[in-house]
């Protein structure tokens, strides 16, 4: 791939806390390698703007190798950017051309506060999964691998769900707010899962009620979610969840 | 939301069917008679205050759903391109919606209000074949109903495969075949409503 350099004129969102409203601001960069990542670019600002005395860009980031879900950026309108499959930590500038002016927001919705500029809270998330993301076990020694039989099926799917990082690009790109891929990729997990079984009913309704609790939208399955998802989640496991839900509403005593 | 839409969606193959007995072009006879049954029929007059109800229930879901949403994010993003994830219609339910609740007050008063009046005060049967007749022969009254059709047409589209995903059916082999049943009966039931003022404007049945 062809090595450039380009300028770029950069809006970006800041706002000084949850209580204050933000703005959008405009900064210019030059010389921006397209080998560069989105947060490397980030980088170079904030460093400019250290030096010119100003505070800088206050973002999430962690792994910046894709696996970790922090680098939450709506970028020109799309959560993580214009690539799809993708975060925003492995989203490159080749995906931008000299001369663009590219518009960055933080996540939008009343679950997830906004704590400074592009960094939001995503503590919904944390007190869906102690509502019911979990298995609870004896501690002792560790089980012998494989003791349990798992259709190979059931073992794809649930790790396929699994793989879901806990970023909110469901939440941040759905129409409504929604936060059904997320809280559907964590039931899936586990009610595929033999280990999941003795809580499989407490768990779905425990984590339906408190995602209702954090004031998330209700699903109209759009799938912009499936689209939108760096790791490519389905909404088959909304369609999962449903019947959980359906099914342990109508099972249980409580 | 579910539930509801697909009792309204099996309402709308009694509904097309018995008015596509109009095509048969006998005057109207045909569609009379079973006109005459079904506001005769005390089974089916209980199903319409059903019917009725599963509306306003949809309706009051669907409020419910753009109230909750509208308050799920409360600063707006600057820029969207919603497009490049998701279709136009499924984020535009309730336009759609709105819409078609404006096409059916019209539809009633000028199908449903007669025919009870009749059926409940009036001296002679009504003729809800001339009536079609008569409506039908206003352009911009069959224009309104076109404009309402293409409404239903994307509502339907949406909410026919939406419907089955909220119950929990999503899978690799049945999922792409109810899609493309909603596709079928979406195309079918609009084009079968959308012929009706058009062939009584452009005097195909007499």
């Amino acid at each position: 791939m062809e090595h450039y350099n380009m300028n770029l004129t950069l809006k970006i969102w800041r706002q000084k806390n949850s209580k204050t409203a933000g703005t959008l601001e405009t900064y210019n960069v030059k010389d921006i390698s397209s080998e560069m990542s989105f947060l490397e670019m980030f980088d170079v600002l904030n460093e400019q703007l250290i030096v010119t005395g100003d505070d800088p860009i206050a973002f999430d980031h962690d792994c910046r190798e894709g696996i970790c879900g922090q680098c939450s950026m709506h970028i020109d309108g799309r959560a993580h950017g214009p690539w799809t499959n993708n975060t925003t930590c492995q989203l490159h500038m080749r995906a931008f051309k000299d001369g663009d002016t590219i518009v960055v927001e933080p996540w939008r919705s009343k679950a997830f506060p906004v704590i400074k500029d592009l960094v939001v809270d995503r503590g919904a998330f944390d007190r869906i999964m102690q509502a019911g993301g979990f298995v609870s076990v004896n501690t002792g020694n560790a089980v012998d691998a494989n003791s349990i039989p798992i259709d190979k099926k059931d073992a794809d799917n649930s790790f396929m769900a699994a793989s879901c990082i806990g970023c909110g690009a469901c939440v941040a790109t759905c129409v409504n707010s929604s936060a059904m891929l997320f809280v559907s990729a964590k039931v899936s997990q586990l009610a595929l899962l033999p280990q999941g079984a003795p809580e499989r009913e407490s768990r779905v309704l425990n984590m339906v009620a408190q995602m209702d609790k954090e004031g998330f939208g209700n699903c109209t399955n759009t799938y912009a979610c499936e689209a939108e998802c760096p790791k490519g989640i389905s909404v088959s496991n909304i369609a999962r969840m449903n019947r959980e839900y359906l099914s342990a509403g109508l099972s249980t005593e409580s | 939301m579910a539930f509801t839409g697909l009792f309204l969606i099996t309402f709308l193959i009694v509904h097309a069917g018995v008015n596509a007995c109009i095509f048969l072009n006998d005057g109207g006879e045909t569609f009379k008679d079973i006109a005459h049954f079904m506001s005769h029929n005390w089974i089916l007059r209980f199903l319409e205050i059903g019917l009725f109800a599963t509306l306003i229930l949809h309706m009051i879901q669907g409020l419910m759903l753009w109230s909750q949403n509208r308050k799920a994010r409360p600063v707006a993003y600057h820029v969207t391109k919603a497009n490049e994830n998701s279709k136009w219609y499924s984020r535009s339910m309730g336009i759609l919606g709105t819409l078609l609740l404006l096409f059916l007050i019209m539809h009633m008063a000028h199908f449903f209000v007669g025919t009870k009046i009749a059926l409940y005060g009036g001296d002679k049967p009504h003729d809800l074949f001339e009536e079609m007749k008569t409506v039908f022969s206003v352009w911009y009254i069959v224009a309104l109903y076109m404009v309402g059709l293409i409404a239903l047409f994307w509502h339907l589209l949406h909410g026919f495969q939406s419907a089955f995903q909220t119950f929990g059916l999503n899978h690799k082999r049945y999922t792409p075949i109810i899609k493309a049943m909603g596709a079928g009966y979406t195309v079918i039931i609009c084009l079968l409503f959308a012929l009706m003022p058009l062939a009584f404007y452009f005097g195909w049945i007499r």
